[in-house]
């Protein structure tokens, strides 16, 4: 039985978030083609909208870009409003892709190893 | 005049706010590969346009780009000579004054003035189309309409470029539309080639940010590395005859290309890949391939195009009311529980203006939500280090303003230690997104007759 290790998604794959009113898509995009499956596989809609949950998205929605190792996330009604109406300091949402890249996912330790950062 | 070879076109700016010194090393590259070639400035974002507008009406003679003079003065006497043509939406609320400022300052240069033309039709206050988009947002919003404008397509860009513009300043027009518009001119494309309008719209997607293709917005610190931000080179994008895009950047800058910074940029403000709206056509980009050719050189292929909307996006946007914030620090023991008390104070002072965003910058800020769900989740702890903000809407400026008085008493009714206080109140300007029927906008150019 493979055993499996948490890694930090930010070390296995990057993104960018981008703004339209209250709505904002967040890629998520694997650095290495040998963790895609492991990424298909949890960082899914309900994963990210547990993520988000303190934000009250209205809808997450995920487009995958297989031969590109890439994934869309499209989360509406997040921004508080948006651009012009949120509060935040920061109501374009753009650190937002860091939180999406906070979540854990879970490698085989032999991929994990190379994931992994050595405290 | 169709051309067989690429089109070749950089960008120099991608807002409004950013750099002023990318171009010189553009336009000594596009020399370099060659005859023709085009030079374009994105500076105009959602709410950018709605602040010309105010600008304008205070004084008649502004309304267009600020820094219009500092992006062109690098360049302009070298584009004008060597026939690299610029096209911006620099023009934002006042074209033709932009326009006018683009002769003057060829003037001031000594240099041929150039042909100019101005693009009209995206403003719907001016041309008084309000009434004919799908809904004004009225509902919500009682503010006065400060600006509505639709975002029109590469049409009347790439009429004033065959009719030999050297510059073609717009106003609100949709990104991508700085790139298609010289594809139309450079290819002779017709409203069918939809494929190639794909491969021009998404060209000019991956170009409107400037450095965020080329490694700007991509370093960690850590593992996401890119060399000597401090002169990021901007990107150059050759668009071949069968919808290959190959992007680069200049010789000897910093920055970096590669799948990864292109993939960022690609998706960025994209939502459904198979389908992004542009006034133009509508590109699928959903099946893509993305080739590393060489150092920081990488080529994008397969996008593929469908018919455009019947309709422009609208945006209108309103005078809403004000932002107010403040903040306040605190340092060494006891920090967080002196910023928490002083946050409960302000609260129970600002009955008028709940609920009171609050941010313990350095422990919970950005990542909060303006219910602050967030914060109420986190056990307090001993944070050494931070900085109280808080900040609230409102309609009327001296209800808002009642923030900032508060706050800055807090330096002697506060907790102990707060030093560092910070107010502002700002207009807010809401955005309304609609639609008007594409028959209904007038997409024109003009030339600028400069004076003798």
């Amino acid at each position: 039985m493979t055993r499996l290790v948490n890694v930090p998604l930010y070390r296995v794959a990057h993104g960018r978030t981008g703004d339209k009113g209250n709505r904002s898509n967040i890629s998520v995009i694997a650095w290495n083609p040998e963790v895609w499956s492991a990424l298909q596989e949890q960082v899914t809609v309900e994963a990210v909208a547990r993520q988000f949950a303190h934000r009250r998205p209205a809808k997450v929605t995920r487009y995958l870009l297989p031969q590109l190792c890439a994934m869309n996330f499209v989360i509406d009604e997040v921004l508080d409003g948006g651009v012009n109406d949120a509060l935040n300091l920061d109501s374009h949402g753009k650190t937002l892709s860091y939180h999406l890249l906070d979540m854990n996912i879970a490698l085989p330790e032999e991929l994990a190893k190379r994931y992994a950062r050595e405290n | 005049m169709n051309e067989t070879g690429p089109l070749r076109i950089a960008c120099a700016a991608g807002f409004s706010g950013d750099r002023t010194d990318a171009a010189e090393p553009l336009v000594r590259e596009l020399r370099a590969r060659g005859d023709g070639g085009f030079l374009v400035f994105e500076t105009l974002a959602e709410r950018t346009l709605a602040l010309a507008q105010l600008a304008r009406r205070i004084d008649p003679g502004a309304g267009f780009e600020p820094l219009l003079r500092d992006m062109l003065r690098p360049v302009l006497k070298e584009c004008v000579e060597s026939g690299i043509r610029i096209i911006g939406n620099f023009g934002a609320a006042n074209p033709r004054a932009a326009g006018q400022a683009v002769v003057a300052l060829a003037r001031e240069l000594g240099v041929r003035v150039p042909r100019v033309a101005i693009v009209s039709g995206d403003d719907l206050l001016q041309s008084n189309l309000l009434h004919k988009v799908s809904s004004t947002g009225g509902e919500q919003d009682q503010g006065e309409v400060v600006s509505a404008n639709a975002y029109i397509g590469a049409r009347a860009i790439a009429g004033a470029l065959r009719e030999g513009a050297d510059v073609v300043v717009c106003g609100r027009i949709a990104d991508p539309s700085l790139v298609v518009g010289p594809a139309i001119a450079h290819f002779g494309l017709s409203e069918d080639d939809l494929d190639m309008l794909a491969a021009a719209t998404m060209t000019g997607h991956l170009l409107e940010c400037g450095a965020q293709v080329t490694g700007g917005y991509f370093a960690d610190g850590v593992d996401k590395h890119v060399p000597d931000l401090d002169r990021v080179g901007y990107p150059i994008a050759e668009l071949w005859p069968d919808g290959r895009c190959v992007i680069s950047k200049p010789p000897d800058t910093g920055g970096r290309i590669d799948r990864h910074t292109v993939i960022e940029q690609l998706l960025y403000e994209v939502h459904d890949p198979a389908a992004y709206v542009t006034p133009d056509v509508v590109a699928d980009l959903s099946r893509v391939s993305v080739k590393e050719l060489g150092a920081n050189v990488v080529e994008v292929a397969g996008f593929r195009g469908q018919q455009r909307p019947a309709t422009l996006k609208v945006n209108i946007c309103r005078a809403r009311g004000w932002l107010a914030e403040g903040e306040i620090s605190y340092a060494g023991p006891t920090a967080e529980s002196r910023a928490r008390l002083a946050a409960d104070i302000l609260r129970k002072r600002l009955p008028g203006l709940a609920p009171l965003r609050v941010d313990l910058i350095g422990v919970a800020s950005v990542f909060g939500d303006d219910g602050n769900d967030y914060l109420a989740r986190l056990a307090p702890g001993d944070a050494r280090d931070l900085r109280l903000r808080v900040a609230a809407f409102h309609r009327e400026r001296s209800q808002a303003t009642l923030l900032a008085r508060e706050v800055t008493a807090l330096y002697t009714c506060g907790p102990a230690g707060g030093g560092g206080i910070r107010t502002a109140v700002t207009q807010r300007l809401s955005t309304h997104a609609c639609f008007i029927p594409r028959e209904e906008v007038a997409e024109l150019f003009s030339f600028l007759e400069a004076k003798p």
